[in-house]
């Protein structure tokens, strides 16, 4: 009787055991990630990343870019061609893809969307600002339907990048029957083509998104997506220690080191599209101009005089990497041939001895009020370099102003050498060596390139590479680009910012992109833990 | 009366004229500038002027005071430069939830404060009166921001209690009707939402009560105290009434006028939102408006939020000026 008591107890624990490990019908999974809140939800009208991050889950573009890389491919256009004059782009759609409101995507989907704002007489442009538009798109002259599937877009001249700038937020397609329906509140009731659909919005406090069902790309893993809105990093850090939230972005530089060594997270970290530099005036028709700084022996000797490891590793806290070139190394076309000028203080003195300052010289050094992800404390960073440049006998003043006059001053070229940084909006080098290295950029007043650095090959090359569409032959252009600059030295590097994120450790399928997009359709995560 | 009302709204009018003036003038000479928090890195001296004008930040001070001023009387707070949207909707928007965070802390910390005061004065020189006052004094001087990070790290994590942060759970989902949670959930029957709001109200209660907890203690200890040791509680005594009826119903109602003003002063700046607690808890409420305005240089959303709650505060110390001439007619501001 006390065996067959046992038996069957046993065989009921096994019975329980076995039904526990059983998947009992696929529970909806909820993924929390923790961030700052949205803006507004129009992707065209936006100029915060915290925004974006919502709206690269609900809405897609011509254009993307591929799964952790800067490279371009096909999204909601399957193909495209260019005129040989490069000032026609022709854009081929995927066929019977719907807007998550029903409304077919089509090709006056796409123009309604992007003539909104260009067109100051369109009935919908009165509700935004369009400041994008503004800054990126000004070269597109109009949008037209050819035919359903097909759109024309000719630019006022050729212009190679353009193709990633297409792979931006503010080019994103949005449903025109749903703009018709809110007007303009329809900012905060967004419907694009992409893998989650818009729920809802508590201002202030989080953004829920689930899953399209009905989206023509693999479909999502997880079933809601919900941003809460945590502004305090170490909040943050104290809701995902919890498990209250899964995910969460940029931790507290102090927290960092606790959050390394915490077996139950993982710490995804990679440098972004950034750089902190140093800029050096070399424009004799600047009024900041010093003439030691038109010797190029100059320049490197204080590309050598400069202790940049040190900076990074002690300044940043860890937010940052070194700089070798003027672009990040996660952006395509970056080259790795270059070798950076190491930390050679009696190498610099030689160099400062040719040139013809055996005892150095005096000279200013601006530092910017601001601390931005590039420059993570600019005065300390100022200081650091002033006490370097001291140790080769050159000695550097200090000078700040508030952030709009240092800004207008810089681009005047009232400096000797400047602390700057520079944050692209689309992963093109153009964006980098041609907005702030060429001649075009040079002219005093409105400067992009601070140095005033006028390498007439350099200029031949950017151009070049803004008329060829074949990405290997730009690659190689901005390839020697990026040499000559290393060699004429007009800056020093300094750094790469990184961007963190943070995930419990049963996160799987997250990949971080160079341009600091966020994509969910890719996450997965365990919940039986 | 009336004329004493009177009076002391055009004192209100007069304080948020000044707060106007002062705090158009102070985010103005705070350095950074909205067009560039805006523009960043994409920020040429042609676009910045462009977005200034835009704004109307190019015109004169006194002239952009006046501008804005013609607006804030018609009601009009402007538009907020980083979110596009009218200032005076979204601090309507965010108000209630300051104010449920509010009316929760201070009666957590009149309730508590009040019966911690009257024990310590009723039993002078006890244990209790001392441990109390010793809590008290740490409450008022503790850093707020402290309090709360230590709270979610004992009930939040250690204890695994109590939520972290925020108004309510991923879970459920509340129709606003008076956007206080507690009230919305019961308004709809359901109390698995209002028990989780009710949770979710607790930590951010404490961290932000405590001050006042403390403030309320000691006032009405020493206000009791004084009070105690009048004849009118000698004679209440003397012909026999029951101890609990000598302070509850003698004392205290004679002690309670410091009180008010204390629990009234301490409330009307909680309204204000409570910018640390605010923003470790994640809530959603003026302070967090406040802070995120700020720190984008956004003038009119700045403005229109420092106008709005100082005319709430003075609103309720008005209220509370006005209820204690009630309770004690002697009471009259000159």
């Amino acid at each position: 009787m006390k065996r067959t008591l046992v038996i069957a107890l046993v065989l009921v624990l096994g019975v329980s055991l076995l039904a526990g490990c059983k998947p009992v019908a696929k529970q909806p999974v909820t993924f929390v990630f923790a961030k700052g809140d949205a803006v507004e939800l129009d992707p065209a009208d936006v100029t915060d990343g915290e925004s974006v991050t919502v709206m690269n889950n609900i809405f897609e573009g011509l254009v993307r870019y591929k799964s952790g890389s800067t490279e371009v491919e096909p999204c909601l256009a399957t193909s495209w061609d260019t005129s040989s004059d490069g000032l026609v782009w022709t854009f081929h759609l995927r066929k019977n893809v719907k807007f998550q409101d029903g409304t077919p995507f089509n090709a006056d989907a796409v123009v309604f969307s992007y003539e909104r704002q260009r067109d100051t007489n369109h009935p919908f442009h009165q509700y935004g600002k369009w400041e994008y538009w503004g800054w990126c798109f000004s070269e597109i002259a109009k949008t037209e339907k050819v035919d359903d599937s097909t759109v024309k877009i000719t630019l006022s001249q050729p212009f190679a990048p353009f193709l990633s700038t297409m792979a931006m937020f503010t080019m994103d397609v949005v449903s025109p029957t749903n703009c018709d329906k809110w007007k303009d509140q329809w900012f905060a009731h967004p419907v694009g083509t992409g893998p989650f659909s818009f729920v809802e919005w508590v201002k202030g406090d989080h953004v829920t998104l689930e899953k399209n069902a009905n989206y023509w790309g693999t479909e999502p893993k997880i079933d809601t997506l919900i941003f809460r809105v945590i502004d305090d990093p170490s909040s943050r850090y104290l809701a995902l220690q919890k498990g209250e939230v899964q995910g969460m972005e940029f931790p507290n530089p102090t927290d960092l080191p606790k959050i390394t060594q915490d077996s139950t997270l993982t710490v995804l970290s990679a440098p972004g599209l950034n750089v902190g530099y140093l800029a050096m005036n070399m424009g004799t028709d600047t009024p900041g101009f010093q003439k030691p700084f038109a010797d190029v022996r100059v320049r490197q000797a204080i590309n050598y005089a400069i202790n940049k490891k040190d900076i990074v590793s002690q300044l940043y806290k860890g937010t940052a990497i070194p700089a070798v070139n003027p672009i990040p190394p996660t952006l395509w076309g970056y080259n790795d041939t270059v070798q950076d000028y190491s930390y050679d203080p009696a190498k610099a003195k030689e160099l400062l001895k040719e040139a013809g300052y055996p005892n150095g010289f005096k000279t200013n050094l601006w530092a910017m009020p601001v601390s931005r992800p590039y420059m993570f404390d600019p005065k300390a960073i100022a200081t650091a370099i002033q006490a370097d440049l001291k140790q080769v006998g050159i000695d550097a003043e200090i000078v700040t102003y508030d952030w709009g006059t240092y800004l207008t001053k810089t681009e005047a070229g009232e400096q000797a050498m400047c602390l700057l940084g520079w944050t692209a909006d689309y992963a093109d080098p153009d964006d980098f060596l041609y907005v702030l290295l060429d001649s075009d950029a040079a002219t005093v007043g409105s400067a992009g390139n601070v140095a005033f650095y006028r390498n007439a090959t350099v200029h031949t090359l950017n151009k070049e590479a803004q008329m060829t569409t074949d990405l290997n032959k730009r690659i190689d252009l901005y390839k020697q680009v990026q040499q000559i600059v290393h060699d004429d030295a007009p800056w020093v590097p300094l750094a790469y910012a990184t961007q963190t994120l943070v995930f419990a450790k049963n996160v799987k399928g997250f990949v971080l992109y160079p341009t600091g997009d966020y994509h969910f359709d890719t996450v997965s995560f365990d919940t039986s833990k | 009366m009336k004329y004493y009302v009177a009076k002391r709204a055009i004192n209100v009018l007069f304080i948020v004229f000044a707060v106007s003036v002062i705090i158009f003038l102070l985010i103005r000479l705070a350095p950074g500038d909205p067009a560039i928090t805006m523009a960043g890195e994409h920020a040429s001296a042609v676009t910045l002027a462009r977005m200034r004008t835009e704004w109307g930040l190019n015109k004169p001070l006194i002239v952009q005071y006046f501008v804005w001023l013609r607006h804030a009387l018609r009601g009009d707070f402007g538009q907020s430069i980083l979110t596009h949207q009218s200032v005076l909707v979204e601090l309507v928007q965010r108000f209630p939830n300051t104010l449920e965070l509010s009316i929760f802390a201070m009666t957590f910390a009149t309730i508590i404060g009040v019966l911690a005061g009257i024990v310590s004065a009723v039993r002078r020189y006890s244990f209790f009166d001392y441990a109390s006052m010793i809590v008290a004094l740490f409450g008022v001087s503790m850093p707020v921001f402290w309090l709360a990070i230590i709270l979610i790290m004992i009930f939040g994590i250690r204890l695994n209690l109590l939520p972290t942060g925020g108004r309510l759970g991923v879970m459920y989902s509340i129709t606003p009707i008076t956007h206080l949670y507690l009230l919305d959930s019961l308004l709809e029957f359901r109390f698995p939402a209002f028990l989780d709001a009710l949770k979710h109200l607790i930590l951010p209660s404490l961290a932000l009560g405590t001050i006042p907890m403390a403030f309320v203690a000691r006032i009405t200890r020493s206000s009791m105290l004084d009070v105690m040791s009048q004849d009118y509680i000698r004679t209440a005594r003397s012909k026999g009434l029951g101890e609990k009826a000598v302070i509850i119903k003698h004392a205290l109602r004679n002690a309670l006028i410091p009180i008010l003003t204390a629990a009234g002063t301490e409330f009307a700046g909680l309204m204000g939102g409570a910018v640390l607690t605010e923003t470790i808890f994640s809530w959603p409420g003026l302070g967090t408006y406040i802070v995120q305005a700020v720190s984008a240089r956004d003038y009119p959303a700045v403005q229109g939020a420092v106008i709005f709650v100082a005319l709430i505060v003075a609103l309720v110390s008005l209220i509370v000026d006005i209820f204690y001439s009630y309770v004690d007619p002697r009471i009259r501001y000159e």
